[in-house]
């Protein structure tokens, strides 16, 4: 059974199209939300033994030391988080003891990032995006430099960058909705995980990518569109196990993996269904596209 | 290959896995002559704080940037073992404009009074001997004797401290070459080293950092210059961190905390316990896939990941590796990457077998056409994890290098392990069991 995939890789285009669209414009209007990796900022996660009490009162003991865009947050049955500017040693004692009065808590967590490492961090975090998207690239014009047909080396390499800016854009649009409505934050786990969706996906349309080249090499290029559509085919039971063997891991991590892995597992899983309906729909059609043009040219 | 030369190469494997699996649980057979290594676990995992200090070189001049961020390294380091922490780092990060001095403390009960002992500024004290130093002297011997744990500290205080000392450098003995330690004081701490040095003549003004002994020379003569000499029998690396830690102590290096993490011992260990679960189920889930799908060959392939992941703990162990919460996430992900090459071979022998080639053809044709895509794939990944280490990041350093391993694991996984499980199988009844295969 073959299916034609150039065909309904048309509706993909548009598909396709309109989810890259809506994601910029996600981008755009409601932007990520950063977390305070990026922006500088402190958490404290406090458990209370007993019981907790009310997050207003907790805001009226922590009036006297002004605190600024302070904000508390109950967590689970004993826990409050407590978010805060950037706080020096002493004001983080100073709320540790006014949380203490007449209470017994125990620290879980305190997190205080300064505003010059965040921005360090946010330059450094744009810097590896672009390395790892360059390097990708260079490796494919290097790996497919031999490849015949009527598509180029390099045409190979651009197609796979478009399809790792959708790769990226649409977990991106979505993080930004998922700030905008339930307050995720993109922290450096779900930076690290979009870039090893960059890593992951391109796996997929490598494989479909090395079939085309080794169909090519067979068959001849008499009619590129049939030899992508059928390494397509050939392909598609293995990109599928692939994918869902991927999955089946970042489902467990993502389910019970704890807080601070559950949205690096989340921008992985939906980075990898991006990576694989890319590399089925938009990688390789986009390939057909440019060698029949060159054809009519 | 010969079948023989196979046969071996499984058994290596399996005797290599069952060591391997042992190393990784010790408890399970208590097998002797196998060292009992612990996992090394990162902050996260078992609690900890993890700070980041800024120094301000402004009053420094850049020929001695180095040394004093060194100086005030080890300072902090010599604090930071008092807590008693098992394995405490210290770490300076220096680019054009930053010196940043990193400490991370694992396993700290109390990390407020460790944050705030390693924020004080160094301070190096000269002391002199008490006027009755002779007769403590004696009772701290005789106390010695009867084992008793009080002893009197036979120096006191002096006015003179790091606050007055300008620089110490190392230096060389004219007639000796033996290395030297020279001391000078500023104007205000000449005066007070003369009067000092002429009221101790032959015998010993002690030299304390950060509460500590470092050396007690003896006196020669009154110096009235402000320039002093330790001479010891000092090694020349040993005359040189005393150089450097005065200077340290001498020098106020100010450090100012810009970030800290810490996490409480009862939140790392929830995470440990809940990453290792998820971990778990998720090999469970690829092993169930694996069988169902692929039958044979995907039990197989499911035992090689087994293999695998006893193979990818033991690095952990060997290496080793420091174990955080990112560490496991590229460990669970690896899990994926070590199936995926299995799965594209077995992809490409079910082709073969559809076009009625031979089993042992089907393995070995089945190889060679997925290797470039193993590899490729593979490799890309590899970028990726390499460009991510650079980073510095321990966060994102900690996922890289768990996928590094990982992938180069993975690799040698499909080739070797999966490959000469598959051979075994040629020739054998199993290899005609059609439904097995397809």
């Amino acid at each position: 059974m073959q299916v034609n995939f150039i065909r309904y890789s048309k509706i993909y285009f548009v598909l396709g199209g309109i989810l890259m669209l809506a994601s910029i414009a996600a981008l755009i209007v409601w932007g990520l939300k950063p977390g305070i990796d990026f922006t500088g900022g402190s958490i404290l996660e406090v458990s209370y033994l007993n019981s907790r009490i009310a997050n207003e009162e907790i805001e009226q003991r922590l009036a006297g030391l002004k605190l600024d865009s302070l904000s508390v947050q109950s967590a689970g049955e004993k826990s409050i988080i407590i978010r805060t500017k950037y706080i020096n040693e002493e004001t983080h004692q100073a709320i540790l003891s006014a949380l203490r009065e007449n209470q017994s808590i125990e620290e879980r967590r305190f997190e205080s990032v300064g505003s010059v490492i965040g921005r360090e961090l946010k330059q450094k975090t744009f810097m590896l995006v672009f390395a790892c998207l360059l390097a990708i690239v260079f490796y494919i014009a290097l790996a497919f430099r031999k490849v015949r047909g009527p598509v180029k080396a390099w045409q190979y390499a651009l197609s796979s960058l478009i399809s790792l800016f959708h790769d990226i854009l649409i977990p991106l649009g979505i993080f930004a909705v998922l700030g905008k409505f339930y307050g995720v934050e993109i922290s450096i786990p779900v930076v690290t995980a979009l870039l090893t969706v960059i890593g992951c996906s391109i796996n997929n349309v490598v494989v479909v990518f090395d079939r085309i080249r080794e169909n090519t090499i067979r068959k001849g290029a008499v009619n590129f569109g049939e030899t992508v559509n059928a390494s397509i085919n050939q392909t598609l039971g293995r990109c599928l196990s692939t994918t869902f063997v991927y999955l089946l891991p970042l489902a467990a991590i993502f389910f019970f993996g704890g807080e601070t892995l559950k949205y690096f597992a989340l921008a992985l899983i939906i980075g990898i269904i991006a990576g694989t309906i890319s590399a089925v729909f938009l990688a390789s059609p986009v390939l057909v596209f440019w060698g029949s043009r060159k054809k009519l040219g | 290959m010969s079948k023989r030369k196979t046969y071996v190469v499984v058994l290596v494997i399996f005797i290599l896995a069952f060591l391997a699996g042992n190393l990784v649980f010790p408890k399970f057979l208590n097998l002797p002559y196998l060292p009992d290594v612990p996992f090394k676990l990162g902050l996260d995992l078992q609690g900890g704080i993890h700070l980041v200090y800024e120094a301000d070189m402004s009053g420094i001049p850049t020929s001695d940037y180095s040394s004093s961020l060194q100086g005030l390294r080890d300072v902090i380091e010599r604090r930071v073992n008092l807590f008693g922490v098992k394995e405490p780092t210290v770490q300076t990060q220096e680019s054009s404009n930053q010196h940043r001095l990193i400490v991370e403390l694992a396993g700290i009960d109390e990390p407020a009074k460790a944050i705030e002992m390693i924020g004080q500024t160094p301070y190096l004290e000269f002391k002199e001997y008490k006027e009755n130093y002779q007769e403590i002297i004696d009772k701290n011997v005789e106390a010695r004797e009867k084992v008793e744990v009080a002893l009197e500290d036979p120096f006191q205080l002096t006015s003179l401290t790091g606050k007055y000392l300008k620089k110490a450098e190392l230096s060389f003995d004219q007639t000796t070459y033996q290395p030297l330690v020279s001391l000078q004081f500023d104007d205000e701490g000449a005066k007070i080293f003369e009067e000092l040095t002429s009221r101790n003549i032959g015998k010993p003004l002690a030299i304390y950092i950060d509460g500590l002994p470092i050396s007690a020379p003896t006196v020669q003569e009154k110096i009235s210059q402000g320039k002093a000499q330790i001479s010891g029998r000092f090694t020349l690396e040993e005359a040189k961190t005393l150089a450097r830690n005065l200077n340290a102590g001498a020098l106020p290096v100010p450090i100012t905390l810009i970030s800290q993490e810490t996490v409480g011992p009862a939140l790392g260990k929830i995470a440990l316990e809940k990453s290792l679960q998820a971990g778990i189920w998720g090999l469970a889930a690829v092993v169930i896939f694996m069988t169902i799908f692929y039958r044979l060959p995907g039990l197989l392939a499911s035992l090689a990941l087994v293999i695998y992941a006893i193979l990818n703990l033991t690095l952990f162990k060997t290496i080793p590796v420091t174990l955080t919460l990112a560490g496991l996430g590229g460990f669970i992900l690896s899990i994926g990457m070590a199936v995926d090459g299995n799965i594209l071979i077995f992809s490409r022998m079910r082709e073969e077998l559809r076009q009625g080639k031979t089993f042992a053809i089907a393995v070995e044709e089945g190889f060679k056409r997925a290797w470039p895509a193993i590899w490729d794939g593979n490799f890309t990944l590899l970028i990726v994890a390499v460009i991510l280490f650079s980073f510095g990041t321990s966060f994102v350093k900690g996922f890289a290098f768990t996928v590094i391993i990982g992938t180069l694991l993975s690799m040698f996984s499909a080739i070797i392990i999966t490959k000469s499980f598959l051979r075994c199988l040629v020739g054998t009844k199993l290899e005609k069991a059609k439904f097995l295969w397809h």
